[in-house]
């Protein structure tokens, strides 16, 4: 590390070449679509395998996958392994869940958010594979771990936690310089070694070495799946006609020779070898979020030392980074239509990050920090989601390149703030060192690459649903699912009124632990990943898998959401009913059950209809639906009165005039501090089975519009349904002083204490960042928020007639790339309804 | 009277701009304005009354007594984004110098706390008040319409001479940093040929080296409806980003001034 501190990068631009285009071109041609292979793979390897440990099964199924997947090279790539013979489709991963997708077969292709293509032939080989998995995934027994209560608050929607309740993990950065270095041979050998010490007598000698067995096998796994790529790229250089392709090809196979089963000799076998760890990680499991971390720095000795040697051009360097880039956008994960719609844009959330410091604290940008953000601007997709590591010695240049991507509107790259991370990262136990040469995981999560399983992005928490329950003393469509916290009309003070919120939040923070763990448990039991854990410390010394506790650092990161409502709608209450006594609690209650009057949404018919069937199994009768809906729609039409409606209106008025979260007011801004502590502070004392901590997150991905969709109306005005506000935003529109104003506000909140990350979001017009000056000054604006301790922020750049105009025509659009939280996606694979939601953001324009 | 304490009306704040002057940027609006240019996009800036406006349906009082002490409270919030950038502080208007008092203190305020200080102005005043003023200022955005008294005068009320010889007098003054903005504004001052004349005007003045054209838009249209009153400009269109550029070849070929277009 210590020659990057006296080395001066080359920030030179290498053009792009027409390859790329074609790659993404090619890649986009067809609807992405479901392949079977992979579940019939690994389904035959199990039934085989049967009463053998979990983790060694794990390992030959991974094993009969990769020998028997068909493999295919697409034209005109450099770098080669694809998980499917479709560009962008996807496998299956039937040992975590295969009902939903089983119920969504008829509806996968035309479902709004993220449709995929899938052939009867696939359904019905599916349908085969998935019988044998019944009561054998890792979320029917995490179903059976969680206590009743949590299912209950699950099912009314008080938090998701359906990304691992579904799926696999993820969510980690391994150690890609190990295999760049040793090969797989090499970490093969560390295996070998580390049996050898394990002795008869060990109390953990069976766990430990059937993990270290599996690992080797899991090793040799990989190293015969490139060397049935390299045939693949002979055989296929021998029928080339076309004598430039056919010298790319066996470049392929040379490379394929050595890599990834020996240690990278060239900067082109160290982009090959990464890939592969990339893509076989995800076939391994499905989980997402699997993240390169910092590639510009774990990739950069190969770079330099072929610059020096003279064996490469920057402009081929650049050509095989672009690669790469295009390459992570054909890897796809078909999710349940309500994820897809939490987690919508086809993404995998491949966070990829350059510049900052190294472990001595000194600035380690090089040429490719900057060769990363062109490929960016080359490729113009969502993957990676790329990054950038600010701190107060990064590189002007470096920011101002950083810029002109923003610039371009592909809502890339999210900025990071060392001088906030580094410290949120210490305070959960990492030595300095470590701290400082973190990473960011999926959308916003700091982590030490390679010795991390942070289980971030653990569940969806909507903070809104519990202010709800103090209105109903804790019911919720007929049900009690939470603490009886008392009458809302008989709470005196506003004191009473948030202490009752807050026992409401614990409770189901509480719940929220249990699904987690559950969860946790579950995957720990049946899936432990052998491949994975050869490739993240101290899983081989410990003997553990990283979901059994394997790794050096254990974390579980939920993320809650809706801040701004809670801080809004808890500060309209204190002014309005408390403070200046405008409004009683009683009419407040009956504007927010019945929506301030303004239409029977979703969660209020979700609300009566509960509590009309509740009545009926009262009196010892089975309702019927229908005659609940007409009792429903009867009910809530017949409550409200045109005087009611009239004063609603009024209250609305009033609400309006409250200052808002977002504007640089101190009092509502530091009244949202403190709504964000009742999140971010309870967690912390929760403890999982992998001998780790949770740790908040304060962030969405894109869950604030489903789950906005089942809360009810809230006392900041907003309407039944209607999105939540994302992360540590502003509520949509709601922020009037411009974006200084609106980043002061942000950066009163905590945000060191949620060390699993926070999003801030911003929309500019266009023009904001134009010219030379208009860089300068969005920089300037980016490091003022750090300076004030801001943690991270994220832009769209693109005008609301353009978005508009992209809903019309969506035809005209494929291409248009749009920030969405956390990642990016291209806009018009998006829901409607989501769309909406990017597009009611406050746009920070200027008047002149 | 301390300076904090003195009083003026303003009809707004706006902060993060970034079109006027150094960095990022908290714009005082005064108001009260000695001119009346027909293409005016701030209307409601013209009269020193306080008046209603409909913005967007909604009756808006527009116009507010505030003092400095209170105007500095939101210029400080954005302290930090101008020690980044540059930036600080830029009165405008209406024509700031029709509250000297007022805008002498702001100005006076704000170098005492180290904030950059900018005006957007004609220089329609008394010397005077101007000199006043100078030592607080680091950057003076003048406005120079046209050379010619009398189509001045038939486009904004009033003739330019005083104008043009307070140009020249803060010029010579040394005390400030000038530089010169046009207004290019359609069936007024938009020919090569008129521009040029401001030009070689402004390249005159010492120590005076940038020119920005800031080619007229519509914005404030609808604020003349909200206010009741008729927009004069018809359906005038802006110019195109060709005519500019054409102006702006213009200007640098018959001064040494640095032209750029818009602010």
């Amino acid at each position: 590390m210590a020659e990057h501190s006296t080395y001066k990068y080359n920030s030179a631009r290498e053009p792009k070449t027409e390859r790329i285009d074609k790659l993404v071109k090619d890649l986009f041609a067809k609807m992405p679509e479901i392949e079977s292979a992979r579940a019939r793979l690994i389904t035959e390897s199990f039934k085989e395998t049967e009463g053998e440990p979990t983790v060694m099964r794990r390992a030959k199924a991974f094993a009969h996958i990769l020998k028997n997947i068909p493999i295919i090279i697409r034209d005109g790539e450099l770098i080669v392994g694809s998980s499917t013979l479709a560009p962008r489709g996807c496998q299956t991963y039937p040992e975590f869940s295969f009902e939903w997708l089983e119920a969504e077969f008829d509806t996968v292709a035309t479902r709004e958010a993220d449709p995929f293509f899938i052939s009867e032939k696939t359904k019905k080989e599916l349908k085969e594979a998935d019988a044998y998995w019944k009561g054998k995934t890792t979320s029917e027994l995490a179903a059976s771990y969680m206590a009743p209560e949590t299912k209950k608050a699950i099912d009314h929607f008080m938090f998701t936690p359906g990304n691992y309740f579904y799926n696999g993990v993820g969510h980690l950065t391994c150690k890609y310089w190990e295999v760049l270095e040793i090969g797989f041979e090499g970490i093969k050998e560390k295996a070998q070694a580390e049996l050898e010490t394990c002795n008869f007598g060990d109390a953990n000698y069976a766990e430990k070495n059937t993990l270290l067995r599996a690992m080797i096998i899991s090793c040799d796994a990989v190293m015969n799946y490139a060397a049935r790529y390299r045939e693949l790229a002979l055989g296929m250089a021998k029928k080339c006609t076309d004598p430039v392709r056919a010298a790319e090809l066996n470049r392929i196979a040379d490379n394929l020779s050595r890599v990834p089963a020996k240690g990278a000799t060239s900067f082109y076998e160290a982009c090959q070898s990464f890939w592969f760890v990339q893509q076989l990680l995800q076939l391994e499991s499905s989980g997402h979020s699997i993240s390169p971390g910092r590639f510009d720095q774990y990739m950069f000795p190969y770079f330099k030392r072929d610059i020096d040697a003279g064996v490469i051009t920057r402009n081929f360097a650049q050509e095989l980074i672009d690669c790469i880039w295009v390459k992570l956008n054909d890897l796809n994960k078909c999710r349940d239509a309500e994820s897809a719609k939490g987690f919508a844009g086809y993404s995998l959330f491949q966070n990829l990050i350059v510049g900052g410091q190294n472990e001595e604290g000194l600035d380690v940008t090089n040429d490719l920090s900057f060769m990363c953000l062109d490929a960016s601007m080359h490729v113009f997709l969502p993957m990676p989601s790329l990054s950038i590591r600010v701190w107060n010695g990064s590189p002007y240049e470096l920011l101002l390149r950083a810029a002109e991507v923003t610039r371009t509107g592909i809502g890339l790259p999210a900025y990071y703030n060392d001088e906030v991370i580094i410290p949120s990262l210490m305070s959960m136990g990492l030595p300095l060192e470590e701290a400082r040469d973190y990473g960011i995981i999926g959308c916003v999560e700091p982590q030490k690459a390679g010795k991390t399983m942070g289980w971030h992005d653990a569940a969806f928490y909507n903070m809104c649903r519990p202010l709800e329950l103090v209105f109903s003393d804790g019911e919720d469509a007929g049900e009690q699912i939470g603490p009886r916290t008392g009458d809302v009309l008989k709470m005196d003070t506003f004191e009473e009124f948030y202490e009752a919120y807050k026992t409401q939040q614990n409770y189901f923070i509480s719940l929220l632990v249990n699904a987690d763990n559950s969860i946790d448990m579950a995957h720990a039991e049946r899936a432990p990943l052998p491949f994975l854990a050869s490739l993240l410390d101290d899983c081989m010394k410990r003997g553990k898998t990283p979901e059994q506790g394997g790794c050096v650092y254990n974390f579980t990161g939920p993320q809650g959401f809706g801040i701004a409502n809670m801080a809004d709608s808890l500060y309209a209450i204190k002014t309005l009913v408390y403070d200046e006594k405008k409004v009683t609690m009683a009419e407040l209650k009956k504007a927010l059950m019945f929506n301030y009057g303004k239409g029977a949404a979703a969660p209020v018919v979700r609300e009566f209809a509960g509590r009309i069937t509740a009545e009926f199994i009262k009196q010892g009768v089975v309702p019927e639906p229908s005659k609940v809906m007409t009792l429903t729609k009867k009910v809530i039409e017949e409550s409200v009165t045109e005087e009611d409606k009239k004063r609603f209106d009024e209250i609305l008025k009033l609400i309006a005039k409250v200052p808002k979260f977002g504007n640089d007011d101190d009092t509502v801004d530091l009244f949202a501090r403190d709504v964000a502590y009742t999140y971010t502070r309870p967690l912390l004392k929760y403890k999982n089975p992998r001998g780790g901590r949770f740790q908040a997150g304060l962030y969405p991905v894109s869950a604030n519009v489903p789950l906005g969709a089942t809360t009810g109306a809230t006392p900041d005005g907003r309407l039944a349904g209607m999105p939540v506000a994302d992360g540590v935003s502003p509520s949509a529109g709601k922020d009037v002083n411009g974006p200084t104003a609106c980043a002061n506000s942000v950066s009163k909140l905590d945000h060191g204490i949620a060390s699993n990350g926070t999003l801030f979001n911003q929309k500019f017009h266009p023009s904001a960042l134009a010219g030379e000056e208009g860089l300068h000054k969005f920089v300037d604006l980016i490091r003022t928020f750090f300076d004030r301790k801001g943690m991270h922020m994220q832009f769209n750049v693109v005008s609301r007639e353009t978005l508009l105009d992209a809903q019309k025509h969506p035809e005209n659009y494929r291409h248009l790339v749009v920030r969405v939280a956390g990642y990016s996606a291209l806009f018009t694979t998006l829901s409607k309804s989501l769309q909406d939601d990017i597009i009611r953001r406050t746009e920070q324009a200027f008047n002149r | 009277m301390n300076d904090l304490d003195v009083t003026g009306r303003i009809f707004d704040i706006q902060r993060y701009s970034i079109h006027d002057g150094l960095g990022i940027r908290t714009i005082v609006f005064l108001k009260g304005c000695v001119l009346r240019c027909k293409w005016c996009c701030n209307p409601e800036s013209q009269s020193r009354e306080i008046e209603t406006m409909k913005v967007l349906g909604e009756e808006k009082t527009i116009g507010r007594d505030v003092t400095v002490a209170e105007v500095m409270e939101t210029v400080e919030k954005d302290r930090q984004y101008y020690w980044r950038s540059g930036g600080g502080i830029t009165l405008s208007g209406g024509e700031s110098l029709c509250q000297p008092d007022f805008a002498r203190a702001l100005l006076a305020e704000s170098k005492k706390r180290g904030i950059n200080t900018a005006l957007e102005s004609m220089g329609c005043a008394d010397f005077k008040v101007i000199e006043s003023i100078l030592p607080f200022l680091d950057t003076y955005l003048m406005d120079i319409k046209h050379t010619n008294p009398a189509k001045h005068e038939a486009f904004t009320g009033r003739r330019n001479d005083l104008m043009l010889e307070n140009a020249r007098k803060i010029a010579e003054s040394g005390l400030t940093k000038l530089i010169i903005r046009v207004p290019v504004i359609p069936t007024f001052n938009e020919t090569a040929d008129e521009i040029a004349d401001i030009a070689r005007f402004a390249d005159k003045l010492p120590g005076v080296t940038d020119i920005h054209l800031l080619p007229y838009h519509r914005f404030g249209e609808g604020k003349y409806e909200g206010l009741g009153r008729p927009y004069l400009m018809g359906d005038i269109k802006e110019p195109t980003g060709e005519h500019m550029e054409m102006l702006k070849r213009k200007v640098e070929s018959v001064s040494k001034l640095v032209c750029r277009i818009g602010g």
